[in-house]
């Protein structure tokens, strides 16, 4: 593990931490994130509150502590959904006959033509909003790229001399696909994923911040953003922190997962 | 004779690493001398210091590294760019990746001339068409408006050598030249180098391969490990070499004479050499058409008809596209014959499908050119043997003394299990394919290239080895190369494939010393041979 960047080792621990608030957010701050208090609304940071006050009197921070569990599933959650399909359309694309090819790759070009949070929001506009329809929409707007990648990496393990291989030995074709196929098409394509969970994240925020994803008053850093528009000559802290934990994740997330690529294709930096 | 170049001394260091450990050698006009040595000897990467490209980070020291009396050590990258392709010429290896996929042929040869001549444009379009024209290319003009992919691997070999000798330079550095080309295309290549020395201009070849070397140097020069082991006139050191290491290189080609001994240098195994047994495989007049891109249907293989029997070996010879792999597909039932048949122990492919097909591909395996490429690169060498073993119904709990079982059979242990193929040498690489192979107890192993990708010792250990595993298990391999010195040793038979068809076929004997077929007579002229030095 030697020759690692420090912004790497950096980038890391702050995703550490992001994971243990999210499973944990209690460890990380005291205070009710739903925690009413009319006396006390759009305070500046202080001892008391360490991020301010929001129009409700609730604490900003345990808002964005409390707020990491659902960025992160919408992140990780909604590439999940994208690998899982991408990869099983990818695969049988690659795989496929003429027409199951055509079909597939046809619907992602169309899927592609649009951009993906457009397409979120024509999956919420039938669905209905909320966190996990966001998840499921941003997750299946992702679909096409991955399905694009995918399918030209088994177009390529289909041919290759391991795949013809293991047929010789008499493996068969289902099995050929799953233990050789499969894996190596997917594996280039983790990485990329998490570089992925970044813009995702940032497209849950965004759904959220429409008002068309997490609803109020659970605690989520695109929905406080959106209120926060409403005050913000009067308290910047109650914008700029949320907006500062999602910069903050999608560049952790982003220097790790660049990391690991460069790190798969031999490369270190 | 003057020097045209001298090096004296030479070290070059990656790092702490020294790859060549103070060499000295000269090149006189008119003179060609060979730098020959297997992977790692450092052979190319003194090429590429020659010409100023030996690549980042490394340190370069020499006592004297002169060309035509100027010091190459002190030189800039701008007054390299004169002398490179001006003055020295530089031959790459593979055509295919040396020459730009999307440019033209003649556009490649234009900016040599632009760079290194005063001519204009009209004269230089003259000059190219002359140039193409003098390597031996037809059609110059065609030719020259043509994409490297639209050409022949000999005749982008050739607009290779002509963009090197554009510039007029009065030294050519080729690097494995004739390597990736087949024996009638390498012939031509070598004569068109001959031509260019016979023109008074020097030539240092680099090569693994001394057959090659002999036929066209005047003096050789044998590396190893960095430094030069010997070094004297060609005939000198192919007749009487003063080195061991250079007797070893010697033995280790397979030819003619070496039939029937040990090329490694190790001891063969027990016992004589089982006669042949039953047929294993009987292939019928199968012919096989694939579509091209225009469309155009096109016999890959035409009524082709061969047995193979118990401990035989029957190689099959040709050059690219003559149909060799696709034979040796249809044989291991991964591509369908579109008429004729072939059985496997009775069995014909045709006749069984799903599970029984699967059970029959148990009995005929096949080995790869390339070891590496033909493993998931995932999987250590244990995973690839249990994999193998699991699909041969070998019972989980016995699977891991039969896959070491397997390994002590090819030369490795129980140590190489955990490996990754990456982490293996080539020739281990190529050992645990045939363990692969094996592993299902096969009747018949398709060898495919197998030891085209390896250094003539590697290539002499493996040849060894698929001798051994005859002796003790009776297989029979199907034996496919371009390299008729190696087919000539390892096999008992031969077909000889041109287009598609077998133009000959008999025992290795009879068609490589009485050869009926003139194209046959062809191939064995222009194999390169040591005792033409």
């Amino acid at each position: 593990m030697k020759g690692i960047r420090p912004g790497v080792w950096l980038a890391a621990l702050v995703l550490v931490l992001l994971v243990a608030a999210a499973l944990a957010p209690h460890l990380f701050t005291g205070q009710d994130p739903l925690a009413v208090d009319s006396a006390r609304t759009l305070q500046p940071p202080s001892a008391e509150h360490l991020l301010g006050t929001d129009e409700n009197g609730r604490d900003v921070y345990s808002r964005i502590v409390f707020g990491t569990r659902t960025s992160l599933l919408l992140g990780f959650g909604a590439i999940a959904i994208a690998l899982v399909g991408g990869g099983l359309l990818g695969v049988l694309a690659g795989l496929g006959n003429r027409f199951v090819e055509g079909l597939i790759m046809r619907l992602s070009d169309v899927g592609l033509a649009f951009p993906e949070l457009l397409l979120a929001l024509v999956v919420i506009t039938v669905a209905g909003g909320g966190t996990w329809n966001a998840l499921v929409a941003i997750g299946v707007a992702n679909i096409p790229n991955y399905a694009r990648v995918v399918r030209a990496q088994t177009l390529s393990i289909r041919r290759s001399t391991y795949v013809e291989a293991a047929h010789a030995l008499g493996l068969s074709g289902p099995r050929v696909v799953l233990r050789h196929v499969l894996p190596n098409a997917v594996k280039p394509v983790l990485i990329l994923a998490t570089i992925g969970v970044g813009t995702a994240l940032v497209a849950g925020s965004a759904l959220s911040f429409l008002g068309l994803g997490t609803p109020p008053p659970e605690p989520e850093w695109g929905s406080m953003l959106s209120t926060a528009r409403n005050f913000i000559s009067r308290a910047w802290w109650y914008g700029v922190f949320p907006g500062a934990a999602i910069t903050l994740t999608v560049i952790s997330v982003t220097v790790v997962g660049r990391w690991l690529r460069l790190r798969s294709e031999g490369r270190t930096s | 004779m003057t020097a045209v170049l001298r090096v004296e001394n030479l070290r070059i260091g990656f790092g702490a690493g020294t790859v060549v450990d103070g060499i000295s050698f000269e090149v006189r006009r008119g003179e060609c001398l060979a730098l020959v040595g297997e992977s790692g000897s450092g052979k190319s990467v003194t090429a590429r210091t020659l010409v100023g490209l030996t690549g980042d980070g490394a340190t370069v020291r020499a006592d004297a590294l002169t060309f035509d009396g100027r010091d190459l050590t002190r030189l800039r990258e701008r007054d390299w760019r004169a002398i490179r392709g001006g003055r020295i010429g530089f031959v790459l290896q593979d055509a295919l990746v040396s020459l730009d996929p999307l440019r033209r042929v003649g556009k490649e040869i234009d900016e040599v001339l632009a760079a290194h001549t005063p001519l204009s444009r009209r004269a230089r379009a003259e000059r190219i068409a002359e140039l193409l024209a003098q390597v031996g290319v037809p059609e110059p003009g065609l030719r020259a408006r043509q994409l490297p992919h639209e050409l022949s691997g000999g005749l982008r070999q050739r607009a290779l050598i002509a963009t090197a000798i554009a510039g007029e330079p009065e030294l050519i550095i080729a690097d494995e030249p004739t390597t990736a080309l087949d024996v009638t295309v390498q012939a031509q290549v070598l004569d068109l180098l001959a031509k260019l020395k016979s023109e008074d201009r020097s030539l240092l070849i680099i090569s693994h391969d001394l057959a090659v070397v002999s036929r066209l140097a005047d003096r050789v020069a044998v590396m190893k490990d960095g430094r030069i082991v010997e070094q004297g006139p060609v005939h000198q050191v192919l007749r009487a070499p003063a080195h061991d290491y250079t007797r070893s290189l010697l033995a280790a080609i397979p030819a003619e004479h070496t039939k029937g001994t040990r090329l490694s240098g190790t001891p063969a195994p027990p016992g004589e050499r089982r006669p042949p047994g039953d047929v294993v495989i009987r292939v019928d007049a199968v012919t096989k058409s694939f579509r091209g891109p225009d469309g155009v249907a096109r016999q890959a293989v035409r009524d082709v008809s061969f047995t193979l029997r118990a401990a035989e070996t029957v190689g099959i010879v040709g050059e690219s596209g003559s149909g060799k792999t696709t034979t040796a597909r249809i044989a291991l039932g991964l591509t369908e014959p579109d008429s004729g048949s072939v059985q496997v122990g009775g069995q014909a492919w045709s006749e069984v499908t799903g599970r029984d097909r699967r059970a029959l591909r148990r009995s005929v395996q096949v080995v790869y050119q390339d070891p590496l490429a033909s493993f998931d690169p995932r999987y250590t060498v244990a995973k690839v043997l249990d994999e193998a073993l699991a699909v041969a119904a070998v019972p989980r709990e016995r699977r891991r003394d039969r896959a070491v079982e397997l390994l002590e059979l090819v030369g490795l242990d129980a140590r190489h299990l955990p490996r990754r193929p990456l982490q293996l040498s080539g020739g281990q690489r190529q050992r645990v394919a045939v363990a692969r192979a094996l592993a299902p107890r096969p009747a018949v192993i398709v060898c495919d290239e197998p030891v085209s990708a390896l250094d003539v010792s590697v290539q002499a250990q493996v040849l060894d080895l698929l001798d051994d595993v005859q002796r003790r298990t009776g297989v029979a391999y199907l034996f496919i190369s371009h390299d008729l010195g190696v087919v000539h040793h390892a096999c008992d038979r031969v077909l000889v494939m041109k287009d598609g068809q077998v133009v000959e076929q008999g025992p290795v004997e009879t068609v490589f010393t009485s050869p009926e077929h003139p194209y046959t007579r062809e191939l064995i002229a222009a194999i390169p041979r040591l005792t033409a030095a």
